[in-house]
């Protein structure tokens, strides 16, 4: 099977476009990450196209209206918020089945303001705010209060970890804020799921981010340059667990998905410079350092504290801003977290850069559940 | 208008024409585990038509929780938001009452009971009133 390459990657800088259309915006970040390729859509055998929003409104064909219309197959993508990872999963598969050359995948959201999940509908009355609630803020707050209880984690180390992306953020120009948010501030902020506050939780946002995958042949035809390979790509959906019919659980498909992952990189979290993680939630980024292996269970409170995982530490996590200030449109998400790493491993990354990295890691989760991880590696 | 028995809020909730309400579970016989709500296959062990009708226990302890302050609108906040193990095996999420809502008033693994009442006034298109389940401190 081929080796696979991200020839060409972008994003749109993070923010509210309301008086767009969803294909107009994963368009834009379609021709940029041509552009950066040095190709055009002729040139593409096949798109993969990740949305959520309009999930039966055929967006990658309609991309391909506002940018060329050559014929080729398009396949698009719902997988909550690892739609876009899907996506890009999807396109790399393709080219490791022989199947193409050189594919576009896109990954494009609008969203509104406010409160996701929990709306419940169905029959009857509303269940919200009656058996417990479905929101988001409060799903992922009650998987931070279970590490809690196993590890004694507090309010003051999860917000913490929102500190740090806020500030990881304002080295980057494409996310949304570009604002630092001390630790009182974090704390003190609207209290909307505790231990989440307004600042612990991700940002709503309109976005796009596109990749160019080439296989090995395509890209030593086209010359390796800043070619980054993909070393791994997993996904897993959650398994059996006791109690996830009520409370989504998160951690065992990354753990599944992370496994997977470092098997067919042949590496351990060890090698890993960079992460971008599913920062949805402040306290989600938290479950993460253990799930992915990057300290073991009980010490993610200690990766925060002991500043592991900022710009400079061991092993920085969320150096674009992440989830929490970058801002989530969520079925941009997945390609949007492989813009950065490749970005770091293109030496490109600016004021925060991480230097000298060589292999990065990205990850979502779907609520629902679906964990999508891909380990990109730095080819000269 | 009669006088209408209200109706259950969740189908596992069920409502004796004589007796108290209870909850429903499904028990896998080959595994053992738990499920809400009518199954014929055992997600975890993959057994088919093993499941068996249980009455869930109505006590339990408090897994984890959140404590809910903004919401949608018209939902009255703050609220608990709970993750309850049963005592029988099974676990149920709803909200913990009689409590304040409050993290130096809320210890993991405190014991709760689940009791019966109206589901907080609300009421379906056509007028029906519905009992909901809560938990409180044991």
């Amino acid at each position: 099977m081929s080796d696979v390459y991200v020839m060409g990657v972008d994003m749109i800088k993070f923010g509210r476009f309301p008086d767009r259309s969803v294909p107009n915006i994963g368009a834009e970040a379609a021709l940029m990450a041509l552009d950066d390729a040095g190709l055009g859509i002729q040139d593409m055998q096949a798109l993969y196209c990740g949305n959520l929003g309009q999930a039966n409104a055929m967006v990658g064909q309609r991309i391909l209206q506002e940018i060329g219309q050559t014929g080729m197959p398009v396949v698009n993508v719902a997988n909550a918020c690892a739609t876009g990872a899907t996506a890009f999963r999807e396109a790399w598969m393709s080219i490791k089945a022989g199947m193409y050359d050189v594919v576009l995948a896109v990954g494009v959201e609008q969203m509104g303001k406010g409160l996701l999940g929990g709306a419940g509908g169905g029959e009857g009355i509303p269940k919200e705010g009656l058996l417990g609630s479905g929101t988001m803020p409060c799903v992922f707050a009650e998987a931070g209060m279970e590490h809690s209880k196993e590890h004694g984690t507090t309010f003051e180390q999860f917000a913490k970890i929102s500190v740090k992306n806020h500030h990881h953020s304002t080295m980057n120009p494409k996310a949304m804020y570009q604002i630092e948010t001390p630790l009182d501030e974090v704390m003190n902020a609207e209290m909307i799921s505790y231990p989440n506050t307004k600042l612990m939780c991700s940002v709503n946002v309109d976005g796009s981010a596109a990749a160019v995958l080439v296989s090995e042949k395509k890209a030593k035809e086209l010359g390796m340059g800043r070619a980054v390979k993909v070393r791994a790509s997993a996904m897993a959906s959650d398994p059996y667990t006791d109690r996830d019919l009520v409370m989504p659980d998160v951690n065992a498909c990354t753990r599944l998905a992370a496994k997977d992952a470092y098997e067919q990189a042949g590496i351990g979290p060890e090698d890993v410079n960079l992460v971008e993680l599913h920062d949805c939630f402040a306290t989600a980024e938290m479950l993460h350092y253990e799930n992915l292996g990057l300290c073991k269970d009980g010490e993610a409170g200690r990766m925060i504290d002991e500043g592991h995982v900022e710009l400079g530490g061991k092993v920085p996590v969320n150096v674009s801003g992440g989830l929490l200030s970058k801002g989530h449109p969520l079925g941009a998400t997945g390609i949007a977290n492989i813009y950065e790493v490749c970005t770091h491993l293109r030496g490109e990354a600016g004021a925060r850069q991480v230097q000298g990295a060589k292999i990065g890691m990205t990850h979502v989760i779907g609520l629902g559940t679906a964990c999508g991880i891909h380990i990109l590696e730095k080819t000269n | 208008m009669s006088e209408t028995k209200p109706l259950p809020v969740v189908d596992f909730l069920k409502i004796p024409e004589d007796g108290n309400p209870y909850l429903e579970g499904y028990r896998c016989k080959k595994c053992g585990s738990i499920y809400l709500g009518e199954r014929n296959v055992c997600s975890k062990c993959f057994a088919r038509d093993e499941m068996e009708v249980i009455k869930l226990t109505e006590t339990g302890i408090l897994h984890s929780y959140a404590i809910v302050f903004r919401s949608f609108p018209g939902i009255d906040v703050p609220y608990i938001s709970a993750i309850v193990d049963l005592d029988g095996g099974g676990t149920i999420k709803g909200n913990l009452i009689n409590i304040e809502p409050d993290p130096d008033k809320i210890e993991f693994n405190m014991p709760v009971k689940i009791t019966y009442g109206d589901a907080l006034g609300r009421k379906d298109k056509e007028g029906n009133s519905y009992l909901s389940y809560f938990f409180e401190p044991a």
